[in-house]
C-alpha cells in the first residue's frame, strides 16, 4: 500500500515504513535505545529527504522514549533533579543545533556534517561498549575477580555542587549541563535522542547509579527531542507526521517485543549485540564517504 | 513600407491558418491523495485543416508536459583529505519540476534546433540558465537531467505519439509518485519538416487534496499547531502501547 507523505513529497509504502519502525522498536525495547541513529540512516537509504528525516526522527525518539518511561516511572528509576540539570542543558544545545543545522543546510553541508557526526559517534561508543563488554564477559567468567570501585575524579572538583538524592551524587551541575549541550546539539543534527551518548557519559563521566541511568536520559530525551521537533517544525517546516506516525505505530508495539526478549537475555551479551550493530552502521556510512560515488552530482532546493 | 511588413507578418505566421490542434485531455486536474500512485494522462487530438493534406513534407506532432518551474542547486562532490564532499556548485534559476517530451518520431527528424531555441522544447532548453562559478556548466545541466530523469521526472519519450493518417494523434504520459503540486502546463506543437506551425497550450492543476492538503497548509501556515500535534501523537502513541501491552500481560 502506497501512501503519499504530504511533506516529504513522495510516495512510500506503508508496510515498508511499519516494518523499519518495528524492526528499530525491537532493538529500542531491547537495548533502552530511542533508535534514532538507526532510523535516519534507513529513511536516508530509502529517499527520504535528509531534512525531513532528521526532523522527523525526533519525533519517533518522543513517542518510543515515553512509552519506555512510562515502564522506568513505575519502578522509580527516574532521577528527576538530574533529568532537569541535563535538560536545561540540552534545551540550549538543540537550539544551537538547529541554527548549526540551517546555516550547514544553506551552504549545502548538511549531509555531509550529518554523516561525518555518524561516523565519528557511532564508531568510538560502538568500539568502547564492545571493549568493555567483552572485559566484562571475561571477568564473569573468571570468578573471585577484583570489582574496581568508582573514584573521584576532576569532575568532583568543579564549584557550583549540588545534591541528587536519587542517585545519591553531591556533585558541581558543570558536567551534567555540558553533557546535556552536547546531546541537545547531537538531537538536532543527528535526529536521535542521543541515549547512546548520555548513557555512557552518565555512568562514566558523573559515576551516576547504572540502575537510574536510562530512566534518567529517557527522562530528558523526550523533552530535547519534543524541543527540536518544535524548532523544525517551525523553521524549517520538515517533519512530516504520516511519516513519524507510521514509524511510531511499527516503533511501539516492537519496542514492547523488545523489551521481552531483551529480558531474557545477559546485559553482556546484550552489550555486544548493540555494539555490534553500532560499529556496522558506522562502518557503512564511512565507506559511503571514503569511496567514490557512482553519482558525483546532487541536487538540493534552490533559494527563491 | 507598410505592405512589406504586412507581407513578413503574413510569411512569419506560416501555415497556421491551414493546420491547426483540436485537443482533448483524459484529466484535466490531478488530485494528489494519501495513496496517490501516480498518474497517467493520456493526451489525445486531432489536426483539423481546411485544405488537403500537404504531401511534399513530414508532419510531427510534439507534446511537453512541465511542472512548475522552482530554482534547484547543483552540487559536484571532489575528494577533500581522503573524503568525498560537496565542492561545486552551480544554481539554476528555473527547472521544471517535472517534464516530459513526446514526439511522433526521432526529435531530429520533428524538430529544427532553432524552433527548439525558440519554443524551448527539449529539457536542455527548458531549464533556464545561471549565473556559474565553474567553467563545465553543461556537465552540471547534464547531470541536473541525467538525476531527474532517472527518478522519472524528466522523461523524453521520442516516438511515443501514435501519430495516424496525419490527422489523429495520442500518447500517454505517466506522473510519477514523487509529483510536486502546482499548475502543470501541457504544450502541443505541430511541426512540418522540423518547422513549428501550429502550438497549443493548455494548463492541468496537480494538487494535494483532502488530509494531504489540509496537513501541508498546517505545517506552513501554522507550524506551532502542528509541532505540537505531532509531538501529541508522539506521546499518546507511546502511551497507548504501553497501556495496551501493560493490559494483554495482566
Amino acid at each position: 500500500m502506497q501512501v503519499y507523505l504530504p511533506i516529504a513529497e513522495i510516495s512510500v509504502n506503508a508496510f515498508l515504513l511499519l516494518g523499519i519502525g518495528g524492526i528499530v522498536g525491537i532493538l529500542s525495547g531491547m537495548f533502552g535505545v530511542g533508535g534514532g541513529f538507526l532510523i535516519t540512516p534507513l529513511l536516508f537509504f530509502i529517499g527520504i529527504p535528509p531534512a525531513v528525516a532528521v526532523a522527523t526522527s525526533t519525533n519517533q525518539v518522543v513517542a518510543s522514549s515515553f512509552s519506555a518511561l512510562l515502564a522506568h516511572l513505575k519502578r522509580k528509576t527516574v532521577d528527576m533533579k538530574m533529568g532537569t540539570v541535563l535538560l536545561v542543558g540540552g534545551l540550549a544545545g538543540s537550539a544551537l543545533g538547529v541554527l548549526l543545522f540551517n546555516f550547514l543546510r544553506s551552504l549545502g553541508q548538511v549531509d555531509l556534517l550529518v554523516q561525518l557526526c555518524y561516523v565519528l559517534f557511532l564508531g568510538v561508543i560502538g568500539a568502547l561498549m564492545f571493549v568493555e563488554s567483552l572485559n566484562a564477559i571475561r571477568r564473569a567468567n573468571r570468578p573471585g575477580a577484583r570489582v574496581v570501585r568508582r573514584k573521584h575524579n576532576w569532575v568532583h572538583n568543579l564549584p557550583f555542587k549540588m545534591k541528587f538524592r536519587v542517585s545519591g551524587l553531591y556533585i558541581s551541575v558543570v558536567p551534567p549541563l555540558l553533557v546535556g549541550v552536547l546531546v541537545g546539539v547531537l538531537a538536532a543534527i543527528m535526529g536521535v535522542g542521543g541515549g547512546f551518548i548520555m548513557v555512557p557519559a552518565m555512568i562514566y563521566l558523573l559515576g551516576m547509579p547504572t540502575k537510574v541511568v536510562i530512566g534518567t536520559s529517557l527522562f530528558q530525551i523526550i523533552f530535547v527531542a519534543g524541543f527540536t521537533t518544535v524548532l523544525h517544525a517551525t523553521t524549517n517546516h520538515t517533519v512530516d507526521v504520516v511519516l513519524a506516525l507510521l514509524l511510531l505505530i511499527g516503533g511501539v508495539v516492537g519496542a514492547q517485543f523488545g523489551t521481552r526478549w531483551g529480558v531474557r537475555m545477559k546485559a553482556e551479551q546484550l552489550r555486544i549485540l548493540l555494539a555490534t550493530l553500532v560499529l556496522g552502521v558506522c562502518i557503512k556510512l564511512a565507506i559511503d564517504l571514503l569511496i567514490q560515488p557512482t553519482e558525483l552530482y546532487s541536487l538540493t532546493a534552490g533559494a527563491l | 513600407m507598410i505592405r512589406l511588413v504586412m507581407f513578413m507578418i503574413f510569411l512569419a505566421l506560416p501555415a497556421s491558418a491551414e493546420e491547426e490542434i483540436v485537443l482533448g485531455l483524459s484529466h484535466d486536474q490531478v488530485a494528489i491523495t494519501a495513496t496517490f500512485e501516480g498518474s497517467n494522462i493520456l493526451v489525445f487530438g486531432a489536426v483539423r485543416r481546411e485544405t488537403p493534406i500537404p504531401d511534399k513534407s513530414e508532419l510531427g506532432v510534439i507534446v511537453t508536459i512541465a511542472g512548475p518551474d522552482m530554482p534547484v542547486d547543483i552540487w559536484r562532490k571532489d575528494r577533500r583529505a581522503g573524503i568525498w564532499i560537496n565542492t561545486d556548485e552551480v544554481e539554476v534559476d528555473a527547472a521544471p519540476s517535472f517534464y516530459a517530451v513526446a514526439t511522433s518520431a526521432p526529435m531530429r527528424d520533428v524538430l529544427h534546433h532553432v524552433e527548439d531555441l525558440q519554443y524551448r522544447i527539449t529539457a536542455p532548453r527548458k531549464i533556464r540558465a545561471i549565473g556559474g562559478q565553474v567553467s563545465d556548466s553543461v556537465a552540471f545541466m547534464n547531470a541536473l537531467i541525467r538525476i531527474r530523469t532517472d527518478e522519472g521526472l524528466y522523461q523524453r519519450l521520442e516516438g511515443a505519439v501514435d501519430l495516424e493518417q496525419d490527422t489523429l494523434f495520442r500518447t500517454a504520459i505517466t506522473l510519477p509518485a514523487n509529483l510536486t503540486e502546482g499548475i502543470y502546463e501541457a504544450r502541443i506543437f505541430l511541426t512540418r519538416n522540423g518547422r513549428v506551425i501550429d502550438e497549443y497550450i493548455t494548463e492541468i492543476p496537480v494538487q494535494k487534496v483532502g488530509l494531504e492538503r489540509w496537513l501541508y497548509n498546517l505545517a506552513h501556515n501554522q507550524s506551532l499547531i502542528y509541532a505540537l500535534m505531532s509531538l501529541a501523537i508522539a506521546v499518546g502513541a507511546g502511551w497507548g502501547a504501553s497501556a495496551v501491552f501493560g493490559m494483554i500481560r495482566r
